[in-house]
């Protein structure tokens, strides 16, 4: 069996279909029904990953809190997303009397098209990108960017004061949260020189972003802010169950909150799925050379001292021959992207598990005054970077590290809040 | 401070490690890592797992019988009707002949209905502290859910007798004390017992004050 047809498995598929189709169909159907395909997977995929989502999220919080988590429908409760989406389906929509009727409709749906948007610029594998645009990263910030007009709509056509709180928080946090976000993708663009989402991974081969001081503070960035766009726990204010009762879906009911929550999933799927593209090198494994990782893995188990001598020794050769496999690219591109994608979801979930919801102070000031700055100096790091790769420096490192570990560290300086005053009080009397 | 953003990853090592400890692998990896891991689940599953109980664990009065069902020690004294706080108890008693004579089933008066709603009853043991003759006792049987109000939660006589070795299986400790006082009052005062009648036989301990 040759290891990139593996590899190639979906794109395979789709050739064979359309030349199945090309015996029947005429000739000028065919790049038609290949658009088609595309979408039907794509529809047919984001709501599959936004349900299990669900599962995968209150299975991992439930963990953190000690519990199991759904556990009632079906195996390990693998049913209990479907469940819920038929319970959601068959539920009463419930309209406010003085909501605006049209809006109040258009708005859920109009969150959920920019999410699955989204999916068309992803490059899920090799070769398994749906559009690979020459303004792909572009194309990613405008597109999402339109959740919040969405969102907006909704808490303003619900006509209730929680849903209206809720979208003015929403507005202001998006907003705000979208600048560092840009910020931190334009070293990637300084480095790659170019805005498809399939040239920044091919970039990426021989080393993932992340593994470079200006790669590593845009990552962070990116993904906070990419939290925060999509309204998660810790950054959750325009909901906010205990203050808000829900804020901008609080009037919703039935399917148009199942898609405010398909839209909120999706999202950060996309954005975990981003950070990978742009940052952990998308479908790329980790570029470690076969023999290196042959050598490491074969030295640590023949010396490991608890294990008895024979063991050692087959274990030694056993990740020797682990190593070599390791070279043929036995896995699959996109297995590497999901697997990626779902760590980062697990940091999502990990976050929600942890922190409790930031003040609207607090928010705000890690947006505009931690956030904000440190993704310009980020800039100035990848200009460093850029600059020693041109003039065949091998500095770069140095220099760009020193600028942001000096800047974060001036940004926490400055940021220390006052102390306070301590009065004393006299009494009167 | 001497790492940015350190207790904020020190936070996330806490939940974390929560999230190993309701592991098996995670239990050994947090073992291989020399970190003592604490409980991990404590979930008790409860309709498929069901949780052992103490011995002293209480749940709703049932009526005890020595042998047959006949053979039941309430002689319908009504002590417990009047005693019970949330007055669940209903008691119809004690049978009478045409002539209005007492009957009696093994030397006893005995009562002809005797109705505790399960729906009201609050298992405070006050009708098993003042019953004079050990003849109620608290259950432990806490599944007594139903679909209907009044028949099935309207608890009769017929379903209110347990034996005595039901009672010795579930507490041993206060069954064996309620025995040995019985067998010494059945040994001492047995002209009294003859008699009949509530008024023959001490009371078990100080009763407590009725409430109001």
């Amino acid at each position: 069996m040759n290891l990139s047809s593996l590899d190639q498995l979906f794109v395979n598929a789709k050739i064979t279909l359309l030349s199945l189709a090309g015996r029947v169909l005429p000739a000028w159907a065919i790049p038609w029904l290949s658009i088609l395909v595309t979408i039907g997977v794509i529809a047919a995929i984001a709501p599959a990953i936004m349900m299990y989502l669900t599962w995968f999220e209150r299975k991992i919080i439930a963990r953190m809190q000690n519990r199991f988590g759904p556990t009632r429908v079906g195996v390990y409760g693998l049913a209990q997303p479907l469940a819920d989406g038929l319970k959601m389906l068959i539920k009463e929509d419930i309209v406010p009397r003085g909501a605006d009727q049209l809006l109040h409709l258009l708005a859920p749906v109009l969150s959920v098209v920019p999410a699955i948007l989204l999916f068309a610029v992803l490059p899920f594998g090799r070769n398994m990108t749906a559009a690979d645009l020459n303004v792909g990263l572009l194309y990613f910030f405008a597109v999402s960017s339109v959740g919040s007009y969405a969102i907006f709509m909704g808490g303003w056509a619900s006509r209730s004061k929680f849903s209206v709180l809720g979208a003015m928080r929403a507005v202001a946090q998006i907003i705000s949260y979208e600048v560092p976000g840009v910020l931190s993708v334009v070293a990637v663009i300084m480095v790659t020189g170019t805005l498809s989402t399939v040239g920044i991974v091919e970039a990426q081969a021989d080393r993932w972003f992340v593994f470079t001081p200006w790669g590593f503070v845009g990552a962070v960035i990116f993904f906070l802010s990419g939290v925060a766009e999509v309204n998660r726990t810790p950054f959750d204010m325009p909901e906010a169950e205990s203050e808000l009762v829900g804020g901008f879906h609080t009037e919703y009911s039935g399917m148009k909150f199942a898609l405010w929550y398909m839209a909120e999933f999706l999202e950060s799927f996309a954005i975990a799925a981003f950070t990978t593209t742009f940052f952990l090198g998308g479908w790329y494994g980790p570029a470690i050379p076969f023999w290196t990782l042959a050598l490491l893995l074969a030295v640590t188990v023949g010396t490991a001292r608890r294990l008895p001598l024979p063991v050692r020794a087959l274990g030694a050769l056993a990740m020797l021959g682990t190593g070599l496999l390791w070279g043929a690219q036995p896995i699959p591109s996109w297995a590497w992207f999901f697997a990626k994608t779902y760590a980062l979801i697990f940091v999502l979930v990990w976050l929600r598990g942890t922190f409790p919801r930031l003040r609207a102070d607090q928010l705000m000031g890690l947006a505009w005054k931690f956030l904000l700055p440190l993704g310009l100096l980020n800039i100035v790091a990848a200009g460093m970077w850029v600059m020693a790769d041109q003039v065949g420096l091998s500095s770069g490192w140095l220099f760009s590290l020193a600028v942001l570990v000096l800047g974060a560290w001036a940004l926490v300086v400055i940021n220390q809040p006052a102390p306070l005053q301590s009065r004393t009080y006299l009494l009167a009397d | 401070m001497a790492i940015i953003g350190w207790g904020v990853l020190q936070g996330m090592g806490v939940t974390f490690k929560t999230f190993l400890e309701t592991y098996p692998w995670g239990r050994v990896l947090l073992r291989a890592l020399r970190i003592t891991p604490a409980n991990g689940l404590v979930t008790v599953e409860y309709p498929d797992v069901k949780q052992q109980h103490h011995e002293r664990f209480r749940y709703f009065p049932f009526l005890v019988y020595d042998g047959t069902p006949e053979n039941l020690r309430c002689v319908s004294c009504k002590i417990c009707e009047q005693e019970c706080p949330p007055q669940c108890i209903h008691i119809v008693g004690p049978a009478k002949d045409e002539q209005g004579r007492p009957l009696k089933a093994y030397g006893r008066t005995y009562p002809v209905k005797f109705d505790i709603d399960v729906s009201i009853c609050m298992s405070c043991r006050i009708c098993v502290d003042v019953c004079p003759f050990d003849a109620i006792e608290m259950d432990n049987a806490y599944e007594l859910s139903g679909t209907n109000r009044f028949e099935e939660m309207n608890y009769t006589k017929e379903k209110l007798l347990k034996s005595n070795e039901y009672f010795q299986q579930i507490k041993p400790t206060e069954a064996g004390e309620v025995d040995a006082r019985l067998a010494a009052k059945a040994a001492k005062p047995a002209p009294a017992a003859a008699k009949g009648g509530p008024g023959a036989a001490p009371p078990k301990a100080e009763p407590p004050k009725p409430a109001a």
